[in-house]
């Protein structure tokens, strides 16, 4: 480890996608920080290109995808690195926890097996002392009787217990840096408390560094004291929740929170974004958010903004000192 | 699971009871009977004849006796090959018949699936294009056109292969083999094609990668066992595809098997010898499905379970 590098930098990330309609750029020239202990959060609604970015850290693209840019861990760069050696990234250092845990998890193998596997995959230890440390994997996401769990298929956990044994597996190989791309969104309401505690619990005992990733800005709020908002494959703000919340600056942002239903003011109606969200394939000009945004100017269609410092936090707009007054 | 296979087997006895039951009706539904064409047959012959094979009982009787013989294992005697039972011309050619059908499904699933897998791991390669090229050939081209071409070409021009006839040599059935399981292969070869490109772009294949799983326990424990599943669903047509495959194959090679004296008994209206036949398919058919279904309660949990609940 060293002090003076982050334990991720991602620079000018982009994530194309080559489809029979043309180019599809679900991230664009995304820049991010995330020091080491930090619970970062990831927002932004469905096919923001949330989940291409966690899977492009990794080198996890379907094959028609392709990322340009840099993503440094600790300072070496894994863009491009052989498949080899991102395999000793991949789990070790980097696990990532998916949405549906049922899809995720390989519905033919024991949760023992998934377990075992992962720990074995990066650690030279015999099958029983890996099936040892699999049941104290399952012990520590607090499913109970893990023991039987360990001889369990996906189907006979629950939802909620299923997204444990993901949980445990991501952890299983001790990474660094927990990437958890919708981790409650599959789940009962009355389970996604008790999953995102439970991630919470993790990352203290543990000193993980979280990326949480979310359409919900709820969840987010929850757990992250940064937070990133992206608005169709590009970063659009990143603040410390408080200000985030607080004093929003992107007209996105202010957009996102007025969408949330506040439980304290019933009397005040969630109000949806206008517009949608527009196609990758030919996206806006300029600031992708002009054509929904209520302060866009002539300027805002030609000028792509960039991410600058604006009263203590980051922000893309041209407007961002117009919008905080 | 053991109890579910009871179940299972039980389930098959009233099928093959309706599968009897209609062939009994069926063939005694065509025109004629087994002793009209046989020329220069007195009035009084006939009718012994028919009095010997019961043929004159009313149908609910012949149907009775003939069910009872049966839960003995009796298929009956020929109504033309006299000097034959059923039982005898079945024992002839069910070995040969097993063993062409069973090295053909052997030899479309040993070399399809490998085959197909491959194509699918390096999608649009070269490989890629032969062996789908082949499979669609394969499909395409119907059993009676690609048996004489490969015993005209193997057996005859390069001489490399005995055709036609069989003394017991086991090289005999190479050539008929290969025939027979051409138009299978080709199918288990596209089918795991398919079906691998598909289980590849699964998220829990995903999930192995970002395990940081190696690229072989990727493709051999998270992808292919799930790939494999829609081959062996169609193991059971397979079956049914390749046995009548053989009645084809078995008569362009002169094999004695079990497709032999089959259509000509069909034509005779030999009652019984059809009737037996049929129930042997039938029993095949049933049974292999059956073992099939068992299989794949193995590889996926989740019908085990549901079998087992
Ligand atoms: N394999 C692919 N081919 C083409 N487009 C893709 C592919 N995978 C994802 N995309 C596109 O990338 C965009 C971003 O998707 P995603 O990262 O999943 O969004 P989010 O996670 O924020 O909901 C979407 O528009 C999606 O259609
Ligand atoms: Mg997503």
């Amino acid at each position: 480890m060293r002090a003076d590098q982050p334990l991720l930098r991602v620079a000018g990330l982009s994530v194309r996608f080559d489809t029979p309609d043309g180019e599809v750029r679900a991230v664009d020239c995304v820049d991010l920080v995330v020091d080491r202990g930090e619970c970062v959060g990831l927002v932004g609604e469905s096919g923001s290109g949330k989940s291409q970015l966690a899977l492009a850290l990794t080198g996890l693209l379907a094959a028609n995808g392709r990322a340009t840019g840099s993503v440094r861990l600790e300072g070496r760069e894994l863009l491009g690195l052989p498949e080899r050696e991102l395999r000793a990234v991949r789990g070790r250092r980097i696990a990532t926890v998916f949405q549906d845990p049922m899809t995720a998890l390989a519905p033919h193998l024991t949760i023992g097996t998934q377990l075992v596997e992962t720990i074995r995959a990066h650690a030279t230890v015999d099958r029983a002392t890996a099936r040892t440390q699999a049941r104290d994997w399952l012990e520590r996401v607090r499913v109970p009787d893990a023991a039987t769990r360990l001889r369990q298929y996906p189907h006979e956990l629950s939802g909620g217990l299923r997204q444990r044994a993901m949980i445990a597996i991501a952890l299983a190989a001790g990474p660094d840096l927990l990437v958890a791309d919708e981790p409650t969104t599959a789940l009962d309401v009355t389970i996604q408390a008790q999953v995102l505690r439970l991630i919470a619990d993790l990352v203290q005992a543990r000193g993980l560094t979280l990326m949480l990733i979310s359409h919900d800005l709820g969840v987010i709020g929850a757990l992250c004291r940064r937070i990133v908002v992206m608005y169709a494959g590009t970063v659009v703000e990143d603040a410390v929740a408080t200000t985030l919340f607080d004093r929003p600056c992107h007209p996105y942002t202010r957009g996102l929170l007025a969408a949330v239903p506040d439980l304290a003011r019933p009397d005040h109606r969630a109000q949806p974004i206008p517009g949608h969200i527009p196609n990758l394939l030919a996206p806006p000009s300029g600031c992708r958010f002009h054509p929904r945004c209520p302060l866009a100017v002539d300027r805002c269609a030609q000028e792509k903004p960039a991410l600058r410092e604006v009263e203590g936090r980051r922000v893309a707009c041209h407007r961002a000192e117009e919008a905080l007054a | 699971m053991l109890q579910y296979a009871l179940r299972r087997l039980f389930g098959a006895v009233p099928t093959l009871f309706l599968i009897v039951t209609l062939a009994f009706v069926l063939v005694r539904l065509a025109p004629g009977g087994p002793f009209d064409e046989e020329q220069a047959l007195a009035p009084e012959v006939k009718a012994n004849l028919e009095r010997a094979y019961g043929l004159d009982r009313p149908l609910h009787e012949q149907y009775a006796n003939y069910l009872g013989a049966l839960l003995r294992g009796d298929l009956g005697p020929s109504m033309r090959l006299r000097d034959f039972t059923v039982n005898e011309l079945i024992a002839t050619g069910l070995p040969v018949s097993l063993a062409l059908g069973g090295m053909a499904i052997l030899l479309a699933v040993g070399l399809g699936v490998p085959l197909g897998a491959l194509a699918a791991l390096r999608q649009n390669s070269a490989v890629d294009h032969a062996v789908m090229g082949v499979a669609v050939l394969g499909i395409a081209v119907p059993v009676y056109v690609v048996a004489p071409l490969l015993a005209l070409v193997f057996g005859i021009h390069l001489g490399w292969l005995p055709v036609g006839g069989w003394s017991g040599d086991a090289r005999e059935l190479l050539l008929p083999t290969i025939a027979l399981a051409l138009p299978t292969l080709a199918y288990v070869a596209r089918l795991m094609r398919g079906s691998v490109l598909e289980v590849l772009r699964l998220p829990h294949v995903r999930t192995a990668r970002a395990k940081g799983l190696s690229p072989a326990a990727v493709l051999w424990r998270h992808a292919l066992p799930p790939a494999f599943l829609p081959v062996l669903s169609y193991l059971g047509p397979a079956t049914a595809a390749v046995l009548t495959g053989s009645l084809v194959v078995e008569t362009i090679f002169g094999l004695p098997g079990m497709g032999r004296y089959l259509v000509q008994g069909a034509l005779n209206r030999d009652y019984t010898l059809v009737l037996g036949k049929v129930i042997v398919y039938a029993t095949l058919i049933l049974s292999l499905n059956l073992a099939v279904d068992l299989l794949y309660g193995v590889l996926d949990p989740r019908v085990r379970q549901r079998g087992r609940s």
